[in-house]
């Protein structure tokens, strides 16, 4: 062994130091900078609506029979046209998720009719205590766009009299 | 033992007895043949072409009628089409392919068909989860339809056919099963169908709409959600509610039911009952229930329960320990001695009554239970006991109706006596006014209010009527209270006895004496040696009175003016009442959904309930309450585990002899199948799992001495001119405190009707509707007068429970008022 290698060795080290001096860091300044997710990740849930604001949600509980963690829980209750929630005859009256049970895998997202849950790409999730860990109906809904689409709201009779809406042949 | 039979369903032999249709012996063997419109207690009328199966006979030449042979066995001769199960009867011989290609194909487009205008809106539905056509069309559907999804018809998805009952009608699939309910076993048709091909819709026939007691049960065997319940509605789905058994507590019949319930986030995260099922029993009440077992079960749950046990300081209740509630009490009890005062309900379980009556026996004091009613020492010596079924009433059985609306008092015992009478069994029924039963009573005897007893001992003459009842093979009398007092009543039940044991109808299975009670577990009460006592004002005077599971203030002014009178009032219940408004001691018993007990049904059934729903706030258990006073007036009785109350009891109660909590705990197989896999076929009443109850044995079965005392003559109040006749009636929903909760029944229960002849009220110058006051004996109430032809003129009929305080028939004043 040469008296020279070590001393090679070294240089070699710092010139991939030096190298990666240049390159551009991978290191986000979080939480001031936030990293972009893929568009299959797996986040906190969003509830969603329809363009006319009306909830997606129809309490149907599908999505509470399908998690593996039972971490969902619904109760459910009758839609009035003086009091719309959603589409239909059926409403999500409480909609809560424990997300220190919740394991992110996605089957209440294949479980539900009307695409109303849907795991988003919010992963800020940390809590004070395990009750604020329960996310509730209010805290999961997608805001509305403007103040009218508020939910409930009075609509015009006999027009949302389906819950499950229309669902094309995707082969077609 | 009918003929038996012996085919082949899918390559297997099966032995069934002749007249079984063929899907039935499918059913009978394992093998499923997918059913909607048919049911097995329902006559067949194949609408829904579900059960298209290959049917194949054996040949028979024409001109010999000998069987064709072939290959050593006689010929087949199968149809060239698909046949349905449900309307064909077996024949020997036969062979049945289920499974072939041609019945499953036939079998997947009457799915394909029947899906055609269903809206598939399973998430939204309350059947969703237990729903025949769901199931079915996973197992047999096509999984994909050939119709255009635009040519659906959209049709109304909520009508109400009645404040109970809602009807989606783009899910019904017109199997008619919920009509034939109706018009076959409940008797009412007060649904049908209207319109033709798709637009074939049910509708209501009655005003108010769908107007029966039995309307719960079309939506149990409808097999897709187009009958819904309005108290269930969007409760929860099916897969998330946990099942307890438990005994319906509305009336003696003891219902078999299963108690559904959830956690929920609107009761404050409580656990709650969501809603009740029956339980199929087919010795008691098979695999129904009625609309007021089904829907009153919310008084348990109200916001009026007793949660903390309270003593009266400085005139006000005060919350006070379990320790210094049951020590005052204790002490209160000790000093009265013999001027102690039991009061029980039959509303409390066999554990519960033993206690208290053993805790009263042992002060020398008196045991009274709560009741209208009397005559229940008969029911124990000449009742009915083992072996009584009404299923097994048909030809060479006679029943005997007296003084009892059935369809108002025991809804369910209605049913089963009208079932046994369309077998064939002689009913006799007197009243005197109509009741439904009439309808299909072989002999009807009308009397007049104050002769039931006369009516009875007319028996011991010769007559047609006379003569069917004594040369019947087997006899049953049920008795109840129609326009009697606890005096009446019990004159009445001597008279029935002294008939049976004449004629020689006790004893044995199906019969003796029944007794239509009030509540549920009054003939429990009578067996632990409870008495009623017709004046209790009497008895409560200068008394320490214990008061458990009864409101007499609320029920009575002039009992509660006589509680004032009492020494010190202890009282025990699941809700805040009147009486404990003016309570010394209140103690907070648990509902029977919060415990385990046992109750004794009018049959003398004993059955078991369980705990469906934790306890609320600091309430026990009445018998472990009991048993704490008890235990600090220095006499120990058992008190915390329910079982061991109960084999204590079967020790020293000799109609209880033999039973423990296993053996009311065992179960049988029953036809038809429900519940399971198999909900397509009887519907979604849950199979009984956790016990169907024992029979008691009475006197006459065990060989004792009967000794029926002589029929008392009571003397019947005469009105004097300007008076009327005033008789208490039994109204099956009523203001009770277990009905009163139910706000979906509100309707039903409506507001207090006198019922007068037209031409009495017209004698009065009264017109329907309008108000009279009523007043006797220091009682008076106002109430609207409801016209009704069948009343006999001269007299009023007053429903108890209402508002009036009626006890027993009375001579009263009325006034209009304007």
């Amino acid at each position: 062994m040469s008296v020279f290698e070590p001393v090679i060795e070294l240089v070699r080290g710092l010139g991939t130091t030096i190298k990666m001096m240049f390159e551009k860091p991978v290191t986000f300044q979080y939480p001031e900078q936030k990293r972009e997710v893929r568009p299959r990740f797996r986040g906190r849930h969003v509830l969603k609506r329809y363009d006319n604001g009306l909830e997606k949600c129809i309490g149907c509980s599908l999505c509470a029979a399908a998690c593996p963690a039972d971490a969902i829980f619904v109760e459910s209750s009758e839609n009035t046209d003086e009091k719309r929630f959603s589409p239909g005859e059926r409403y999500a009256s409480t909609y809560e998720i424990n997300m220190l049970r919740c394991i992110y895998c996605g089957y209440c997202e294949d479980a539900c009719p009307t695409e109303a849950i849907v795991l988003g790409d919010n992963y800020e999730l940390s809590f004070y205590d395990r009750r604020s860990a329960i996310y509730t109906k209010e805290s999961l809904l997608e805001p509305v766009p403007t103040v009218d689409m508020t939910t409930p709201r009075k609509v015009e009779p006999n027009v949302y009299k389906r819950s499950v809406p229309e669902m094309k042949d995707p082969q077609k | 033992m009918s003929k038996q039979i012996t085919l082949t369903i899918d390559g297997k032999q099966v032995t069934v007895p002749a007249g079984t249709y063929v899907a039935d012996a499918a059913k009978m063997s394992g093998i499923d043949v997918p059913v909607f419109c048919h049911h097995p207690k329902l006559e067949p009328v194949g609408m829904c072409r579900m059960c298209l199966v290959e049917i194949g006979r054996p040949m028979r030449d024409r001109s010999t009628g000998e069987y064709v042979m072939e290959n050593g066995g006689p010929k087949i001769q199968f149809m060239p089409k698909l046949e349905t199960a449900c309307t064909n009867k077996v024949e020997e011989g036969m062979v049945i392919l289920t499974e072939s290609a041609k019945a499953m194909n036939g079998q997947k487009g009457t799915v394909e068909f029947l899906l055609t205008s269903h809206p598939l809106d399973c998430p939204v539905c309350d059947k969703g989860g237990e729903c025949p056509l769901q199931n079915l069309t996973m197992a047999h559907g096509p999984g994909k339809s050939r119709f255009i999804y635009d040519e659906k018809l959209h049709l109304d998805k909520m009508v109400p056919l009645g404040e109970l009952i809602y009807l989606d009608r783009e899910r019904c699939i017109q199997c008619a099963r919920c009509v034939r309910f109706q018009d076959e076993i409940a008797g009412d048709s007060v649904i049908g169908f209207d319109d033709r091909g798709r637009s074939m819709q049910i509708v209501s026939l009655s005003d108010p709409g769908f107007d029966s007691v039995f309307s719960g049960n079309t939506s149990d065997i409808c097999p897709v959600g187009a009958l819904t319940t309005a108290d269930f509605r969007f409760g929860a789905r099916p897969w998330e509610l946990e099942a307890q058994a438990s005994i319906c507590t509305q009336c003696p019949v003891g219902c078999n039911t299963t108690l559904n319930t959830r956690r929920e986030a609107k009761a404050g995260g409580n656990i709650v009952v969501k809603r009740v099922m029956p339980r199929q029993n087919e010795e008691v009440n098979e695999i129904w229930l009625c609309d007021k077992g089904r829907f009153a079960y919310h008084y348990a749950e109200g916001k009026t329960r007793l949660t903390k046990p309270q003593v009266r300081k400085d005139k006000k209740l005060a919350r006070a320990s379990w320790d210094a509630a049951t020590k005052l009490a204790a002490e209160k009890f000790t000093q009265a001695k013999k001027n102690f005062v039991v009061l029980a309900s039959g509303r409390l379980s066999n554990e519960d009554l033993f206690n208290l009556k053993t805790l009263s026996d042992h002060s020398k004091g008196k045991a009274y239970l709560y009741s209208h009613m009397g005559g229940g020492e008969l029911t124990s010596l000449v009742g009915v006991g083992e072996g009584t079924n009404f299923a097994d009433m048909g030809k060479g059985t006679a029943i005997v109706i007296v003084a009892s609306n059935l369809y108002e008092e025991a809804p369910i015992w209605y049913l089963r006596v009208k079932q046994a009478a369309e077998r064939g069994a002689t009913l006799i029924v007197l009243n005197p006014r109509e009741t439904k039963l009439d309808k299909y009573a072989d002999h009807v005897v009308r009397y007049d209010y104050g002769d039931e007893v006369k009516s009875v001992q007319d028996f011991s003459k010769k007559s047609k009527i006379s003569d069917a009842f004594t040369k019947a093979s087997n006899a049953v009398i049920l008795y109840g209270s129609e326009g009697l007092g606890v005096g009446g009543s019990a004159s009445l039940a001597t008279a029935c006895a002294k008939l049976l044991k004449d004629t020689d109808h006790i004893g044995k299975p199906n019969n003796g004496l029944i007794g239509v009670w009030g509540r549920a577990n009054d003939q429990g009460a009578w067996e632990m040696g409870f008495q009623v006592e017709a004046d209790l004002t009497k008895a409560f005077k200068g008394k320490t009175v214990y008061i458990v599971g009864a409101d007499p203030v609320g029920d009575d002014p002039k009992l509660a003016k006589a509680l004032e009178g009492a020494e010190f009032v202890a009282v025990q219940d699941v809700m805040e009442t009147a009486t404990t408004g003016i309570a010394h001691v209140v103690l907070p018993a648990q509902a029977f959904t919060e415990r385990e007990g046992t109750f004794t049904s009018g049959e003398r059934r004993v059955q078991r309930f369980y705990q469906a729903v934790p306890v609320t706030g600091e309430a026990k258990p009445d018998f472990g309450i009991t048993s704490q006073i008890a235990r600090n007036m220095g006499v120990i009785l058992e008190g915390t585990s329910v079982s061991a109350v109960f084999d204590i009891l079967v020790e020293s109660v000799k109609s209880f002899e033999g039973l423990n909590y296993a053996k009311l705990a065992e179960v049988r197989a029953q036809w038809p199948i429900v519940g399971r896999s198999d909900l397509y076929y009887g519907g979604t009443t849950y199979e009984n799992t956790q016990g169907m109850g024992v029979h008691l044995s009475t006197a006459a079965m065990r060989g004792e001495k009967l000794s029926i005392p002589r029929v008392q003559k009571e003397a019947s109040p005469r009105p004097k001119e300007n008076e009327l006749l005033a008789v208490p009636v039994t109204k099956l929903y009523d203001r009770g405190t277990t009905v009163a909760p139910a706000e979906l029944l509100d309707q039903r229960v409506g507001e207090l009707n006198i019922s007068l002849h037209p031409d009495a009220a017209q004698e009065m110058g009264v017109e329907a509707g309008q108000t009279v006051n009523v007043s006797f004996n220091g009682v008076s109430g106002e109430a609207a007068v409801k016209f009704d032809a069948t009343v006999p003129v001269g007299v009023a009929l007053i429903p108890r429970s209402m508002g009036i305080a009626i006890r027993e028939p009375v001579a009263v004043r009325m006034k209009y008022v304007a």
